[in-house]
Formats: structure tokens, sequence, C-alpha cells
């Protein structure tokens, strides 16, 4: 398949000075030296895309995914490696962007239509739909001035889609007008995808880059972390945001001493009669992933010490979601808490047949509790997994799904139109 | 997708790259199978050329757009852009003919002569040079070739011009006086002379502004002290006679090598017209001096190619100027 954009080791340095000199004066002042340091903020990216994909560029903010954009626009030219782009290109970076507010929106259909590299020909022959496709049939002849927000972000997709380009860059504007007019455009958008036109689109959202893209690639510091299939790099990208956002360490609220101030510890006093050691989890293929599937069975251990032999302990086991939701919580069965235990190191293992989460990393909290539901100890986040949904369902379950779809007329034989989680 | 619904209206239409053949300049092979873009720190001069070449319809509108902005709203609109140089003419007439005296006949046309062309340069050097920090928004958001921004300023300068030499025609119909219309053809070539000049000049300040903020202040204060080194408001002859009569001849050669000069001096021909017309200088008994300079037809177009040469040199120059600095616009601003 033809390549649509070819990213040939793009790298773009961004000179940060520590006190901008704008005048001449205080260059000269300075004798010509301006302090600065180099920031790099694209690092060596290079990628394919192939004519008629959709690529999602995800990352976190400063990750260089919207100078990546520019790069490819040709706004901004690269420090070093080049961008070639086959056939024509549309940018979506800001919509409205150059519009006169003095002008009417008919002219600033024209001079916006022109800077996007219109014709004037091709202006004449789609400002009736452009106008259409705006919504904007009364006001098109009034100054852009007297325009409403919205009126003036709609005149600007309007304006943006109609070029028709082959290559078509999008950054997160998608969410623009009334939930109708939204609608209006992700259907233009979906409509572009099947004329077989590339579209790239960043954003920082990957419920969007799932729903509509082929491919994702994955910025972080410049760099890229991976370009693969949609769930797999959401992963990623997951994992990027945990590795270097603040991640809580296996925290283990001591028994001990109480307060000197006798404040309520909610732990046995004393030395706890079963202490946490560890949770780990655990499933099939750990050696080579660090996620599982949705549907996928998993194992969490917890290893536990007892200082002196009893009976009654029951364990609670609670999936925390990354905003903290509960997203599921029990405890051991009842039965279970009849066994005695010596003293020493046991093992507690939870069995799930089946993970139904989608995408997310999730983590684990356990408690133990004796016989009369006192707390004997707590191991918050005592780990971790990762959860990667290969599909492109959104939410926060997998409900395992068939459509059935009866065409108008056929009347009997009802055929399952696709399975999907 | 799981349903493919009909093509809507726009899908209907041929693909992008073969609908519109006269869209792009390009081979006419580029077209089918679809133009490359390359998108580096280097982009070779010819690439920027087809580029601005390929944007004239933006620099149209661009020019367009100056137009109705600077008379937005008001009730004679453009008819403004007439009746500002008018009302300029009828006074510099009354001032030089009753208060000013001045022994120049029909002074106020020969001062409006120079003017013409002063007026263009003065008008589109300071527009050109903030114009890209004032079109930020689009500058930082939009792909483009980015030199018809000053362009437009020359192009808006441009128009105005030809509004006042409607001006400049009107007058001298009313007076009853003929320009000299043998040099038609050179004012003509100063004309082109003019617009390359400037655009050089518009290329090369828009672009340096976007790092030192203060060209366009500079470019305010050398423009008022140019236009007394250039012959609009004086005798060209005045000042070479008193060069001569000082025997320093070289400086003569320096004063025409102001790159305006010849521009002015071909509007004066052409327009004013009255070559033998002559006047006394004061304080040099023995000096009478043409109203314009003496040089014959060849000459002038001498003048004019030199100066279409330099210009063009200038042109590529600014142009390299401005793609070596182009990709940090949006970053600068």
């Amino acid at each position: 398949m033809a390549v649509a954009v070819d990213i040939q080791g793009v790298s773009k340095r961004f000179r940060i000075y520590h006190q901008k000199y704008t005048s001449l004066k205080e260059r000269v002042v300075h004798g010509g030296h301006v302090p600065y340091d180099d920031f790099w903020a694209l690092d060596g990216v290079s990628a394919e895309i192939a004519a008629g994909q959709t690529l999602g560029i995800l990352g976190r903010n400063g990750s260089g995914k919207s100078t990546l954009l520019k790069c490819i626009a040709g706004i901004i030219q690269p420090t070093t490696g080049q961008v070639v782009v086959r056939g024509q290109l549309a940018a979506m970076l800001e919509l409205g962007a150059g519009f006169q507010p003095e002008l009417s929106g008919r002219d600033n259909i024209y001079l916006n239509g022109s800077l996007l590299g219109l014709s004037t020909r091709e202006i004449d022959r789609k400002v009736d739909e452009i106008v259409e496709f705006a919504e904007l049939e009364q006001f098109i002849d009034t100054q852009v001035k007297y325009y409403s927000s919205g009126m003036y972000v709609r005149l600007g997709f309007s304006v943006a889609v109609s070029v028709e380009p082959d290559v078509l860059l999008v950054d997160e504007v998608l969410a623009v007008g009334d939930e109708r007019f939204q609608q209006k455009c992700i259907d233009r958008v979906e409509q572009f995808q099947r004329d077989g036109r590339t579209i790239i689109v960043v954003s920082h959202s990957p419920d969007l880059m799932r729903d509509i893209c082929d491919q994702v690639l994955v910025l972080d510091q410049g760099k890229v972390v991976t370009l693969s299939s949609p769930g797999e790099a959401i992963r990623a990208f997951r994992q990027r945001l945990a590795e270097s956002g603040f991640v809580p360490e296996p925290d283990r609220l001591e028994g001990g001493e109480p307060d000197a101030e006798g404040a309520p510890v909610p732990l046995a006093r004393q030395r706890p009669q079963v202490r946490l050691l560890s949770a780990v989890a655990d499933y099939a293929g750990k050696e080579e992933r660090s996620y599982i599937e949705t549907g996928e069975p998993l194992r969490i251990d917890v290893t536990f010490d007892v200082a002196t032999p009893m009976t009654g302990v029951q364990f609670k086991i609670a999936i925390i979601s990354e905003r903290g939701q509960i997203v599921y919580a029990a405890m051991s069965p009842k039965a279970l808490s009849g066994m005695p235990l010596d003293a020493g190191v046991g093992t507690a293992s939870f069995q799930f047949d089946t993970v139904p989460l989608l995408d997310g990393r999730f983590g684990v909290n356990i408690e133990a509790r004796d016989a009369s539901g006192i707390t004997l100890d707590l191991l918050d986040s005592g780990c971790y997994f990762e959860v990667m949904d290969p599909g492109r369902a959104m939410g926060i379950v997998g409900m395992p799904m068939r459509v059935e779809l009866v065409p108008p007329g056929v009347a009997t034989e009802a055929q399952a139109a696709g399975a999907g989680r | 997708m799981a349903m493919a619904s009909e093509a809507g209206p726009a899908s209907a239409e041929l693909g992008p790259g073969l609908s519109e053949p006269a869209a792009v300049l390009a081979p006419a092979v580029g077209r089918r199978d679809l133009p490359y873009r390359v998108v580096s720190s280097r982009v070779p001069l010819l690439t920027r050329f087809l580029r601005i070449w390929q944007s004239r319809e933006l620099l149209v509108f661009l020019i367009r757009k100056e137009l109705k902005v600077k008379y937005k709203s008001s009730v004679l609109g453009l008819l403004w852009s007439m009746v500002n140089p008018a009302i300029v003419l009828l006074v510099y007439y009354i001032v030089f003919k009753y208060i000013a005296k001045n022994n120049t006949p029909y002074f106020a046309l020969y001062l409006f002569a120079g003017l013409l062309v002063w007026n263009l340069f003065a008008t589109a050097l300071p527009g050109a040079s903030s114009t890209i920090v004032a079109n930020a928004g689009i500058v930082k958001k939009v792909a483009f070739a980015r030199e018809v921004l000053p362009l437009s300023q020359v192009g808006t300068a441009t128009v105005f011009l030809f509004f006042q030499v409607i001006v400049m025609a009107l007058f001298l119909a009313g007076f009853q006086l003929n320009p000299a219309w043998s040099y038609l053809p050179l004012v003509l070539f100063a004309l082109v002379d003019l617009v390359l000049l400037t655009a050089a000049l518009a290329i090369f300040v828009s672009a340096v502004n976007v790092y030192f903020r203060d060209v366009e202040h500079l470019v305010a204060v050398l423009l008022q002290a140019w236009f007394w080194f250039v012959a609009i408001v004086y005798n060209y002859d005045t000042v070479y006679a008193k060069f001569v009569a000082h025997h320093l001849r070289w400086l003569a050669a320096v004063y025409l090598a102001d790159p305006i000069q010849p521009i002015v001096l071909a509007f004066q021909r052409f327009f004013y017209g009255r070559v033998f017309v002559t006047v006394p200088i004061p304080n040099y008994p023995h000096y009478t001096v043409q109203v314009l300079a003496g040089y014959s037809y060849h000459f002038y177009v001498e003048m004019l190619a030199g100066l279409l040469v330099a210009s063009l040199a200038a042109l590529f120059g600014a142009l390299v100027v401005f793609g070596r600095v182009e990709g940090n616009f949006a970053e600068e601003l």
C-alpha cells in the first residue's frame, strides 16, 4: 500500500531563552549572547502512515504530539529530518484561524478557503455546501464579529472539511458545537475514512483513539514509544503515565505501638496477629507481557505471616481503578475462615476465571480481618495489574455481545452481523 | 464500519487530485499520481517561488481583505482612496501657488508625481514590517506561503497607487496638461522596478521583524530620512548642479544610485513632462536648472534596467533570508 505520510527521523529543537530579548538594544547590550537551553521537542521520530489509514498520536501534554503535527503540516520546519506528504494536505489545528472579524462570513469562506489551498473556482463551487453544512444560511453575509463562538467554529470546521484533502490533520478540535453538530463532524470524518483518505488525529483521549484509529503512535518526551494497534498503544501510553506519574508504593499500615495521644489505630492492638506481606498478580504469559487481555483469567497471590495460631481470619480483596473507584470488592468465603491457621507464612490465592474489565491499570487492596471483623492488617495497592482490550469497546466492563440484524423484508433468517465485546 | 451508507453528494465528485487542474502549477504528470511535498529545514528557492506563485489567488484575497477592512463601515468606502489624494493634491496646489510661492510651474503636480512613487514605498514597508507579527494567528496555525503576507502589503499599496494615478489624470485633464506620452513605456518599466524593489525589502523586513521587533520602528524613522534624499520636494537638477559646482561629480553618481531616485525621475518625466522649463537657483546667479533631469530616454532605460537587475538580486536575497528564518516563525511569535 502506498505511503501517504513518511516521517523520516524528524527532530525539532526549541531554544528556551532564559530571558527573551526581542529588541536590538537588548541583543547589543548582551553582546549578542542570549542565554538559552536546547529542548528537543521531537527526537528522531520516524513513522510511515499508509494511505487510507487513520493514525492517532497519543501522548501527555508536552510530549511533542502537537509539534509533530505542525511539522507534518509544514507550519514549522524540523531541525533535522524531513516529512514527505503525498497528496493535498489540510490541517485543522484551530478552527477559524485567520477569520477576519470585520468581513462577512462569505468573504471569510473565500479568504480562509484560499488560505487552506483551495482555488477560487473550487470555493465558488463549494460555497453553498459550506454554508449549508455550517447551518449559517441566514447569517452568511453578516460580519463574523457578530457571530457566536459556536457559529464561528462551525464555519471554521465547514471550510476546513470542504478542502477534501488526501491527508487530513486534526488536533482535538472535533468537539465543536452542540451535540448534533458534533455528530455531523464525526460523520464527516467517518466519510473521509470511507473515501480512503488518510487522517492523523492528535488527542489525549484514549477513547477517541480506540474509536476511530487504525494505528496509534505514542509519543513521550519527543520519542516514539510505540506505533501499534490502538489497544496495545493505549496500554503502553497508560504504562508511561504510571511510570512517570505518582505511583504509590505498596503501603503498609503498621500495627505496633499506638500513638502517644492514644489516637485510635484501626488495627488490632499491639503486634498484629496476621501481617500481610505481599500481593502478586499472576497470569499466563507473564514473562512476555505486562498485561492481560479482557476476558482472560487472573490470579492474585497474597502471602501473610501469622504470629500466633488462630482461626476465623477473613481476607477482603478490592480492585481499584486508576481513578480510585472500587471496581470490585469481596470477602473470602466464610467456609474458609473456619480453617485454623498455624504460626508461619501462608498464601491466599484469589482466582478470577475471567476478568471482564476493559482497559486500564488496576490496583489491588487486601485486608485481613479477624472473626469479629476487626482489621488485622491492610495492604493498599499491594500489586497492580493491567488490562488491554484488543477490541473497540469503550467504558469499564466488557460485556460479550452479538448483534443480529433483520433487514426489512427478510422475515425469517436473522443473520449475525458481527460480534464484539 | 458496519453499514456502508450511500455516498453523499460530496464524495460523488472526482478525487481531490483530479478535479481541479488549475489548482497547482505542477507538471501534468504530477497530478495523476499525487504530488509530493517535503517538509524539511531546507526548501529549494525554486520550490519557494512555485509556492508563492500558486498562492496568487490567496494574495488577491488578502489584498481585497486589506482594502475592505481599511474602509469598513465608512460611507464612501473605497472612494476614500481617491478622495484622500485628491484633497492632498488640492491643498498642495493652493499652498504652493498662493502661500509658499514656488517658481516651478505647476509645482503641485511635480510634487505629486514623485509622491506617487514614494507613497507606494512608504505605505508598503511599514505595513510589511509588522505583518507577520500581526498575523501570528494564522502563521502559527495554517501552513501557507508566508511570503504572501508582506507581498499583500505591496499589492495593497500598488492598488492605492492606481487610485492616485486616476486622481493625477483627472488633475492633468483639469489643467489641460499632457503627460509625456512617449515616456509611457518608461514609467511602466519604472513601476515594475518599484514593485520588485519594494517586494524585496518588504519580505526582508517582515522576516527580520519577527526576531527584532525594533525593525518596524527603525523602518518608520529611516523612511522619513530617506524621503529627503530623493528629489521629490525639490528638483533633482538643483542638487545635481550644486554637486557639479563643487566639483563633486562622484557624489552625483552616488545620489543617482539611490534605488528610488531613477523611479521617481521616470514618474516625474512622464507625468510632469515639462523638461525644458528652467528655473533659477537662489544664491547661484550663474546657474539655471531644468525642473526635470535632462537625461535621454536611452539613459533612463539603462538606469531602470540596472535597477531591475539589482531589484531581482535583492528579491532573491530576501527570499533566502526569509526561508532561513521562516521555520521558526511559529515558535518565535
